[in-house]
């Protein structure tokens, strides 16, 4: 599904991502660790399209399709989604009108028809109710004044109204409250198949006992110093990134 | 001058009836008597006109106080008096260029209206005079009178003199001088004592409408007990050969009246690099005289290369309302400088301000606002809001407001806030699989949806095509 070859990448003149191999199978989970600065977030922010990003050499292949020469909206609608670390407020805009905007955008590429303000809400009820988030949820402008938890939790909701292919959590279980964490992981949870991928971006075992992943990675310096099963994040929690290499 | 010129042969050898009605460049008395007496105007508005251009002459110039820059107009060189000129008839849109019909298109024109304003062979299953007489038959039965001003003149010489420059005095600026004196044509509006005017008034379905000119006059009163919603302006990018526009409107509001007055300006804004454009100087005032009026000023102002324009609500009558929305938006190198005046002088009053200014490229936008509560306004309240969105870093908004109260017994409240639409915003929209364009427009309608629904639907629906047309290209 993902094939990342050797890819080098530069943000304001600067390299973060120094020669990252990853290839990711549908249906596979791989969590990401490393310290601060290593380069998960680049990483994050690379796979969809930020154009602060500048990719100096290498390649990521996604469904066969050379995704540099894609824009951000086309990764997105091609199924690449990021649940963002610090998700952005857009002040004036109602929440429900961002939402009904980000599902027809999909919809519309999928060729199906653009739901009315009477579909939608039923679809983003439905979802909303498996979060357990309430309605005037939808009335509040796009993250504006959301606590962290909040903003998590829209991401969440976000995702299980793409339904996406890969899923891309960016330090998501970072600041949440057990409440709003276990919401995310019933997102999560629900979305899990054999198909969908998922990289996860953490510093913690928590979320990474809930969904189990089938690899874990450790960045460091800005590629990958070690590749292990799922007891390497147990065992980085004790020993910490000093003893990794 | 004048005399020479209409003796004098014309020296290519024949003079078609179009061309014997335009003046040639320049402004005196002569000038001034040659369009009242054209016009067919009573001689107490030919004295008036004169008057008004006694005053001009005793200006140094324009005003200066505030941020519009412009290269120095010359007064003799403008055109004064041309009769409704004759335009090129085209038998197809194919004769049109592509590039208006696809503006009018992406702001949704249907057909038959494209035609109408590109003088266009309409069809005939689209007949616009029988629309214009239903219309006309509708508002005679309820006594509004709604015609051209020069109608008016003829028709409703008493009104006229009893309410023009009411408002707006002759000498209130340069401006309203110089249209005071030359002003060609414009809108009539009255509704009588406890009329509420069955349709929204629009400037598109005036009879005779004429293409609004260069020094536009427009009254509108409102008896006792009415009400009116009128709509001046259209969506339609509007080209002019007159670089200067000066309008004045005035409005009277009588006991319990309302009149609602919403624009959309969408003049000529220039090129990218601020090359042409219009210069809009446009004052605007209403009064609202009786107890529990009210006068609403909602704008669009997307076009002119310059925007001076301040609609304001002298509150008279006690208990009575002023209220001010605006969406101001400039693009490349535009200039607007645009906001109201709340003058309250009775108790009670009550205005309201919000304004919202969106800047990209490398325009200024300013709000300039006065609120003056006098001795007499017991009780008064003002609440404004300005803010201002910026696309990049060239760009420019300001925000002057002014304030001036003389009684301690009032409320005034100021908000303001100044964002920016940051890549990151961008980004997160693009990364949900919307594209950079939908998502400016998602933000720029999020900013402005408190204007927009002060608007009728239909105005409403068309200015928000009409901001995305306009700042289509502000992001990279």
């Amino acid at each position: 599904m993902l094939y990342i070859n050797n890819l080098y990448v530069k943000i304001h003149g600067n390299l973060i991502l120094n020669g990252i191999n990853l290839k990711i199978k549908p249906g596979e989970i791989h969590a990401i660790m490393g310290p601060n600065g290593s380069g998960k977030s680049t990483l994050s922010n690379v796979l969809t399209g930020n154009p602060n990003y500048e990719i100096v050499s290498g390649d990521i292949i996604f469904e066969g399709r050379n995704l540099a020469l894609q824009n951000p909206e086309e990764r997105a609608l091609g199924g690449i989604f990021l649940a963002f670390q610090y998700p952005t407020e857009i002040p004036g805009v109602s929440n429900a009108y961002f939402l009904k905007a980000m599902l027809n955008a999909k919809r519309k590429f999928c060729g199906f028809p653009e739901l009315d303000a009477i579909d939608f809400f039923k679809i983003v009820k439905e979802k909303m109710s498996i979060l357990k988030i309430e309605e005037s949820f939808l009335q509040r402008n796009v993250n504006e004044g959301f606590s962290g938890g909040e903003k998590k939790k829209n991401e969440a909701l976000q995702l299980l109204l793409l339904e996406p292919k890969l899923i891309i959590l960016d330090e998501t279980d970072s600041g949440l409250d057990i409440d709003s964490f276990k919401i995310v992981s019933t997102a999560i949870d629900n979305l899990k198949n054999t198909f969908r991928s998922f990289i996860i971006v953490t510093h913690y075992q928590r979320l990474l006992n809930c969904i189990l992943p089938n690899f874990v990675h450790i960045l460091q310096n800005g590629y990958i110093v070690k590749t292990g099963p799922r007891d390497l994040a147990a065992e980085l929690e004790k020993t910490g990134y000093e003893n990794s290499n | 001058m004048l005399k020479e010129l209409i003796q004098q042969d014309y020296p290519y050898g024949f003079v078609t009836d179009i061309e014997t009605d335009t003046l040639p460049p320049g402004l005196d008395e002569n000038v001034i008597q040659y369009i009242s007496s054209k016009k067919k105007e009573p001689s107490w508005l030919l004295d008036w006109r004169i008057k008004a251009y006694r005053y001009w002459l005793t200006y140094s110039g324009e005003p200066t106080w505030s941020t519009v820059k412009y290269p120095k107009i010359n007064y003799q060189d403008i055109i004064y008096y041309s009769a409704p000129k004759q335009k090129t008839k085209f038998e197809s849109l194919d004769e049109i260029d592509p590039k208006i019909l696809d503006t009018y298109k992406k702001l949704g024109i249907p057909l038959t209206e494209q035609k109408k304003m590109l003088n266009v062979a309409v069809d005939a299953i689209f007949d616009s005079v029988s629309v214009a007489t239903t219309f006309k038959h509708r508002l005679e039965k309820a006594g509004v009178i709604f015609c051209s001003f020069s109608d008016a003149v003829q028709n409703y010489p008493d009104l006229i003199r009893q309410y023009l420059g009411s408002v707006v005095p002759v000498n209130d600026n340069f401006f309203t001088a110089l249209n005071s004196a030359v002003f060609s044509d414009g809108s009539f509006c009255f509704i009588p004592k406890g009329v509420r005017c069955p349709m929204e008034l629009s400037s598109y379905f005036r009879i005779n409408s004429a293409k609004t000119g260069q020094f536009e006059r427009t009254l509108i009163v409102a008896e006792e007990n009415s009400y009116l919603s009128y709509l001046e302006g259209c969506t339609a990018p509007m080209r002019d050969e007159n670089q200067l526009h000066a309008a004045v409107v005035e409005l009277v509001a009588f006991e319990n009246a309302e009149i609602k007055y919403s624009t959309i300006q969408n003049w000529y804004p220039g090129d990218k690099n601020g090359i042409g454009g219009i210069y809009n100087f446009v004052t605007k005032r209403g009064i609202c005289r009786g107890r529990n009026s009210k006068i609403s000023w909602t704008q669009v102002e997307t076009g002119s290369s310059v925007t001076w324009k301040y609609p304001s609500v002298i509150l008279q009558g006690d208990n009575s309302t002023g209220e001010f929305y605006s969406i101001a938006l400039t693009n490349n190198y535009q200039q607007a400088d645009t906001g109201t005046k709340m003058i309250h002088i009775g108790k009670n009053t009550n205005s309201t301000i919000v304004s919202k200014g969106i800047s990209a490229g490398n325009s200024t936008n300013s709000y300039r606002g006065l609120v003056r509560i006098q001795n007499a306004a017991e009780n008064s309240r003002n609440y404004s809001q300005c803010d201002s969105l910026l696309f990049g870093s060239s760009c420019q908004a300001n925000t002057f407001p002014y304030m001036d109260v003389h009684n301690q017994n009032t409320c005034i409240e100021h908000e303001a806030t100044t964002s920016k639409i940051s890549d990151d915003q961008i980004f997160y929209c693009r990364q949900r699989g919307i594209s950079s364009e939908d998502a400016i427009n998602i933000i720029v309608n999020g900013f402005c949806k408190d204007i927009f629904r002060k608007l009728p639907m239909e105005f409403a629906i068309e200015a928000q095509k009409l901001l995305e047309v306009n700042l289509e290209g502000a992001v990279g």
